[in-house]
């Protein structure tokens, strides 16, 4: 535990204050650039472009090995990889426009053709036995262990180009995701705001690269941003949020595997990041399932309450359990169903309040009023007291009514 | 009237008289996949006027409308605006797309809706001034919605979200204003407010393109038809060319006769 408090407060070392740095920038672009892809509905585009990196990487290490290079340069393995998501990313864009074939249908024969040639190229080189190639797998699973400080820059400088680029694009991002047609009409390059937007995917994705993994990025684009949604109902919060949430799991994540060294830093991040999902989803105010849970339980007492008012007020029998036990923790009427002097009164009144919407409802000249009523609502909040005493002289005296 | 169902290719004398109309369509043919929806169609918009685009379902009136928006991109075709090409007058042309087209639980409030209209104003970074919320808040109050302004959009029913898009065309203080059924499936309090508030741009010198499916107030509301059912069927003054026959050319079998004299008779 005290091993991982000096990782959560960099003192663990440079090697390990370098990784934690450099995965909090990465998830604060990451989760940025995210947001615009979720709120655009088109999440599952980043897992195809984040698994036809693959294929680069290899192909660009072959290229390195055979002109007798270092077969680790990151930045000849990040161009390497850039290439082949943008392919990737193409041959997407063309199957869409040019066939039958729904997004999701083409990410899918994205994805697996690209990441299966990917594995095979990864098979040649281990069988090829290079020697060099140990680096490769941490592509798949990310791996932070022999990060550099040049490693850190790349990300740093990657993530700075990133939120610069969405300061700039963030309006005409956002209308093209809210309401794309309305967007053509004024005159925006709706497609081409769409490929910026992949293209900032497709820069997060290679700038995280080593430190996630091409198969888990996909986590650090999408999961903070359906995190964000649960506290915020403005596009702009989500965006700044997504951010904070995405940079606050990449920190923690990277500095738990820098305690434990054995653990993927990629799988860690995602975890962290989950969590954070998992608790916005339980307790958040609004959307959360628990706050979800006890809005619904309050309308449905007040369902059954003035169902059950109804009913007495008419003499009709409660079968209800449910409406029984309620009115009687109201005191309204005893455990076998007979009104007390307190619910005889208030099962008066919702009688009468319901003859006195029957009244509004014929009446044509209050149809905004009237379409209001939904068997809840109380008439006070619609009608004036005097619009009310008009509609009473319309009912009658109380006593003829009843 | 013109009762036009083989268009005519070439210069027509229309073509002369049309050259600052607000709206002037030629031979606009839209097709998705190898089926035209709206086929080699002539449309001239008379300024300063309201007209409705009437058809059956699927007769290509929306369509028609995004090609001549530019939202989809025709087979053939040209449109000019007044008098020019699409892309010059963007700035001077609203759009209040249907309700349906997008998704209600988006996050954002009804005035982050309405500043939408106000982006070229904003340009990519200019903040966002006191002058450019009240331009927002004084377009919701013409459509009745002043109160609904800090209201996330998925609160809204469905008339006050079209209230919403229609306050958002407003505030782009445009000359030309595209509707894509604006009156579909709203209370009678909203389309009492929309057609009050299209009124007051035709008053203004504005004009005003609805497409339009409720054929027993066409000539309450507008001033013009343009009948179509992907051939252009009529275009004219609505005592003219809104009438028994062309609706009967418009429609066929899907309108009985009785119908269609009750609607065409003027109110």
């Amino acid at each position: 535990m005290q091993f991982l408090g000096d990782a959560l407060l960099l003192q663990l070392g440079y090697n390990a204050t370098l990784v934690a740095i450099g995965a909090a920038l990465l998830g604060a672009a990451s989760g940025i650039t995210g947001t615009f892809l979720f709120l655009r509905k088109r999440a599952l585009v980043s897992d195809a472009v984040s698994h036809a990196t693959l294929p680069g990487v290899c192909v660009a290490f072959l290229i390195l090995v055979g002109l007798g290079g270092d077969g680790r340069n990151l930045a000849a393995l990040l161009i390497g990889s850039a290439v082949s998501a943008g392919i990737g990313l193409w041959c997407m864009n063309w199957l869409t426009r040019n066939t039958r074939l729904a997004e999701d249908a083409a990410i899918g024969a994205v994805l697996s053709v690209f990441f299966g040639f990917g594995i095979v190229l990864l098979t040649v080189i281990q069988t090829l036995g290079i020697g060099r190639q140990a680096g490769l797998e941490g592509f798949l699973l990310g791996s932070t262990a022999g990060m550099l400080m040049s490693d850190a820059l790349v990300i740093a400088g990657g993530g700075a180009v990133v939120l610069l680029v969405i300061l700039l694009a963030r309006r005409p991002m956002t209308m093209v995701a809210f309401d794309p047609e309305y967007a053509a009409a004024r005159g925006l390059p709706v497609s081409r705001i769409d490929m910026l937007m992949m293209g900032l995917v497709m820069a997060v994705t290679v700038v995280g690269l080593k430190v996630v993994g091409l198969i888990l990025i996909v986590a650090l684009l999408i999961i903070p941003a359906v995190t964000a949604r649960f506290w915020t109902e403005r596009a702009d919060q989500v965006v700044i949020l997504a951010g904070v949430l995405g940079a606050l799991a990449a920190y923690v994540g990277a500095a738990v595997s820098a305690s434990a060294p054995n653990l993927p830093t990629g799988a860690i991040i995602v975890l962290m990041s989950f969590a954070l999902f998992a608790v916005s989803l339980l307790i958040a105010p609004g959307r959360g399932v628990l706050a979800a849970v006890l809005r619904h339980q309050r309308f449905q007492r007040r369902v059954h309450i003035r169902q059950g008012l109804l009913a007495l007020a008419q003499n009709q029998t409660i079968y209800e359990p449910l409406t029984l036990r309620l009115l009687a923790r109201a005191g309204l009427a005893r455990p076998d169903g007979v009104a007390t002097a307190a619910g005889r009164a208030r099962a008066a009144k919702a009688l009468r309040d319901e003859h006195r919407w029957d009244i509004l409802r014929r009446d044509q000249a209050q149809e905004a009023a009237a379409a209001l009523y939904d068997g809840l609502r109380e008439i006070e909040t619609v009608l004036t007291p005097d619009q009310i005493a008009e509609i009473d002289r319309k009912i009658g005296t109380p006593k003829e009514a009843f | 009237m013109q009762l036009s169902l083989a268009s005519q290719n070439g210069q027509s004398p229309r073509d002369r008289v049309s050259d600052s109309s607000p709206l002037a369509i030629r031979g606009l043919t839209v097709s998705y996949g190898e089926k035209p929806a709206v086929f080699s169609v002539d449309m001239t918009v008379v300024p300063g006027q309201m007209t409705a685009i009437i058809g059956p379902n699927g007769a290509g009136k929306s369509t028609m409308l995004k090609a001549a928006l530019g939202i989809v991109s025709p087979v053939s075709g040209r449109v000019q605006v007044f008098g020019r090409p699409l892309d010059h007058q963007r700035a001077r042309i609203a759009y209040v797309p249907q309700r349906a087209s997008v998704d209600w639980d988006f996050p954002t409030r009804v005035i982050d809706v309405v500043m939408m209209g106000l982006y070229r104003q904003l340009g990519l970074l200019g903040r966002i001034r006191g002058t450019h919320r009240q331009i927002a808040r004084d377009c919701l109050d013409r459509v009745g919605m002043g109160d609904f302004a800090d209201r996330q959009i998925g609160q809204l029913s469905g008339g006050q979200q079209q209230r919403v898009f229609l306050a958002r065309a407003l505030a782009q203080g445009a000359d030309l204003y595209l509707l894509d059924e604006p009156f579909a499936g709203v209370d009678a309090a909203t389309e009492k407010a929309i057609i009050g508030v299209l009124k007051g741009l035709r008053a203004e010198g504005k004009t005003v393109v609805v497409v339009h499916h409720d054929l027993a107030t066409v000539t309450e509301y507008f001033d013009n038809v343009f009948l179509i059912n992907t051939r252009k069927v009529a275009e004219g003054p609505v005592a003219e060319a809104f009438t028994p026959e062309t609706l009967q050319a418009a429609y066929g079998g899907r309108l009985a006769t009785a119908q269609i004299d009750q609607i065409s008779r003027p109110a």
